[in-house]
């Protein structure tokens, strides 16, 4: 290690690595290009659109959803849109947001890096996402996949084959995206840290994009491995999943839950992560319990494994085995409730300054109590065999999902936004997005928990008319919802264009993306910063936090 | 996985300082043999899963292989013990590389190109001559999947195991203190191996009995 910090010294006069380009052209963001920053872009910029679309989906499921008929789309393309929503939003915009996009911007940033380890092993991580959204569009020529996310055999064996195929292809791509990208993070946060920046200095999001990275090299390839055999069963007469002929269709259950309930911390992990880093730096104050909160991201991630079958209570599991998930389910709680206590802690007699990332983290907290709650009755197998499969598991996930890792995303992009453009973004119209976002989630969302508790059935087109009102509520709330994202990208595109000038660090915070200029050097900074304070020294006495630096201690 | 790359690099600092765009490069050792060792984690899950499955299918199955699958013992034993035995060789070639012995490291890689190929052509040997195809059953849908996915990865080790050897042409592409290449594929090579024994086991092994 001392051989490296030699190096340093030899290169503070020259920085010259740093004569390619100064700054990538417009047109360099549809290249394959290798620079662990455009690649960020591109996964933010590339979900973005993903989300779009599938909010669209999710638009016409709820005016279909109005009436309890069958009139805007028929049911088999309801069940098309059902499905693509569900795929779209988790494989195509929340996990390559909050991974793909935000890991690759700031792991090398925040880690003191220069890039990644392989990088140019990341950029076909990334253009592995766009053919895979090409296959699930294209699937709707051939009818849309109709089995929902899950494609549960036996009806994902018997509806629209050909769809259904290219849905798991498109699967299988950003699988295999996935465990690229989370080889790459594992390597960059364990081996490419600056010498300087000991292992309890690392700011909580590396230690979160970690634990994913982990959690998705250990779990994807199963699922790789559930849709190989699923594959085969559609389209080469194996019958792996028909049990007709000796196959078994809760395998494939077992198969695909223990990738996906991982999967529910791929997308909230890394949003665990930018909480963590948006708090303090908006409060003022060092966060409460850094141990505990690293800690919990890596017991998620252990735990995180053996929770999967709290999904299977009702596919004839035996006792003992419900008994056991319930249980592992509740454990698995524990350490997300340390940290919202942590950030709530952290919270508490801050200088809170509610700017629009810290009013998303905010928001964010008091949606995933809902969610973090009603979740915790859903593990429960005595209470999720009455309300499995029912509006009650909606409102539920997507509590979690939007209110949780969507709303992370926005609190993520309005906070790194001024270090990504070197522009700020409009307060007023992140407020009135906030607003809009809040109100249409609660709106859209509570109601459904209802809805499942009355008895209605999740994934059909067509209910029985007493649930009507509650429908044609929870159908406002998705305009609202829709309406939300028109202010958020007015913002964005405004605002990189004519934004007020950032300069390093608006926020005056303390990792170490902050110490380069916004937006980065290609290779991030000319000479490589040494680190002389923890990440979240907000407030301290700089004789304590360490002075023999450029970097001013800011006590607000 | 005797890799060298692992262990902190030999060189020192008076070797590295030349120009500052090389210093850059220098900073950070040669991480690719980490990568493949992560990603085979990875890979070998979804080998975990393609054996879990067949445990819980042959599990519930009253006769396992059913009535009139016989599976053949003789040449899959034989395909068993080259590849194994083709670990060893290929090992002989790293040792080689690592004694700066170029023609050693052609001559061991070729004897393993040599021993993958055979073992390929036994599998498709059997594929031929056994009774049964892909869709006959559940159990041959699991033998001819798993060896299927199997065979694949001996077929990428074999390709990567010719990169090597491809690129040895040129001299002083591999030398003592450069062969990070050849590392990756003897450590692929072994990965494909291990997976071989556990699939040996199950599929042929455990019918026995």
């Amino acid at each position: 290690m001392t051989q490296v910090e030699d190096f340093r010294d030899v290169t503070v006069t020259d920085g010259s690595h740093n004569s390619p380009p100064k700054a990538w052209k417009w047109y360099d963001y549809f290249t394959f290009n290798i620079d662990h920053k455009v690649i960020g872009i591109q996964y933010l910029v590339t979900a973005f659109v993903f989300y779009l679309i599938g909010g669209l989906m999710a638009v016409a499921i709820r005016v279909e959803l109005t009436t309890p008929d069958s009139d805007l789309l028929d049911p088999n393309l309801y069940n098309a849109f059902m499905t693509n929503h569900g795929t779209i939003m988790i494989f195509l915009w929340i996990v390559p947001s909050a991974i793909g996009g935000f890991g690759n911007y700031l792991i090398p940033l925040m880690v003191g890096a220069r890039d990644m380890a392989f990088p140019r092993l990341n950029a076909i991580a990334f253009w592995l996402n766009p053919p895979a959204g090409a296959l699930l569009l294209l699937s709707f020529l051939f009818g849309g996949s109709q089995s929902g996310w899950t494609a549960y055999p036996p009806l994902s064996l018997v509806t629209a084959n050909t769809a259904q195929t290219l849905w798991i292809l498109a699967i299988v791509l950003v699988g295999t995206s996935s465990i690229l990208g989370s080889v790459n993070f594992v390597i960059t946060i364990l081996k490419l840290k600056v010498p300087s920046l000991r292992w309890e200095q690392l700011p909580l999001f590396c230690w979160a994009i970690l634990a994913t990275s982990v959690l998705a090299l250990l779990s994807t390839p199963v699922l790789a491995a559930g849709l190989v055999l699923l594959l085969f069963d559609i389209n080469f007469g194996t019958s792996f999943f028909k049990p007709e002929a000796g196959g078994n269709v809760v395998l494939y259950q077992h198969l695909f839950w223990f990738y996906s309930h991982p999967a529910v911390y791929l997308m909230i992990l890394p949003i665990f992560g930018i909480m963590s880093e948006v708090i303090p730096v908006h409060a003022r104050k060092p966060i409460f319990g850094y141990k505990a909160i690293a800690y919990s991201s890596l017991t998620i991630c252990v735990v995180g494994l053996f929770v999967w079958v709290h999904h299977m209570f009702t596919s004839g599991t035996p006792p003992w085995m419900r008994m056991f998930f319930t249980i592992s389910t509740l454990i698995v709680a524990v350490p997300t409730g340390v940290k919202i206590f942590g950030w709530v802690a952290t919270l508490w007699g801050g200088k809170i300054r509610f700017t629009s990332a810290m009013l998303f983290a905010i928001g964010l907290l008091s949606m995933f109590v809902v969610g973090g709650l009603d979740g915790i009755t859903l593990g429960t197998a005595p209470f999720d065999l009455h309300v499995h499969d029912t509006y009650y598991v909606v409102g539920h996930f997507h509590y979690v999902l939007f209110g949780g890792s969507v709303f992370g995303i926005y609190s993520g992009i309005y906070h790194w936004f001024p270090k990504i453009t070197g522009r700020m973004t409009n307060e007023t119209l992140g407020r009135i997005h906030f607003a809009l976002t809040f109100v249409g989630t609660h709106l859209t969302f509570l109601p459904m928990h209802h809805l499942g508790l009355q008895g209605m059935p999740r994934r059909v087109a067509m209910y029985d008319p007493q649930f009507t009102t509650i429908n044609q509520l929870c159908t406002v709330g998705a305009f609202v919802l829709a309406a939300s994202v028109i202010p958020f990208t007015i913002n964005m595109i405004w605002s990189w264009l004519n934004g007020a000038k950032a300069g390093d660090n608006p926020w005056n915070a303390l990792t170490l993306e902050w110490t380069t200029s916004s937006p980065p050097l290609i290779e991030n900074w000319e000479v490589l910063p040494v680190v002389t304070h923890g990440p979240y020294d907000y407030g301290m006495n700089p004789q304590n936090a360490g002075v023999n630096n450029d970097q001013t201690i800011p006590v607000t | 996985m005797q890799g060298s790359t692992i262990d902190p690099p030999e060189t020192t600092l008076d070797e590295v300082v030349p120009s500052s765009t090389e210093l850059h490069e220098e900073i950070h050792t040669d991480l690719r043999v980490w990568g493949l060792l992560t990603f085979l984690i990875s890979e070998s899950l979804m080998f975990g899963g393609f054996f879990a499955s067949y445990l819980v299918l042959r599990g519930e199955s009253a006769a396992w292989p059913p009535e009139g699958t016989e599976v053949e013992l003789l040449l899959p034993t034989l395909n068993t013990i080259v590849l194994v035995s083709s670990s060893f060789v290929i090992h002989l070639g790293d040792t080689a590389i690592k004694k700066d012995d170029v023609h050693g490291l052609r001559r061991w890689y070729i004897v393993t190109a040599l021993m993958g190929a055979v073992f390929l052509a036994g599998q498709v040997y059997e594929y031929l001559t056994l009774g049964y195809g892909l869709t006959t059953n559940i159990f041959s849908n699991c033998f001819y999947l798993m060896t299927g996915f199997h065979g694949l990865h001996v077929f990428i080790g074999l390709l990567l195991i010719l990169g090597v050897l491809w690129r040895s042409r040129r001299s002083g592409h591999y030398s003592i203190s450069k062969h990070v290449g050849v590392e990756m594929a003897e450590i692929y090579w072994h990965f494909v191996d291990i997976i071989w024994i556990v699939l040996f086991t199950l599929l042929y092994i455990l019918t026995i009995f």
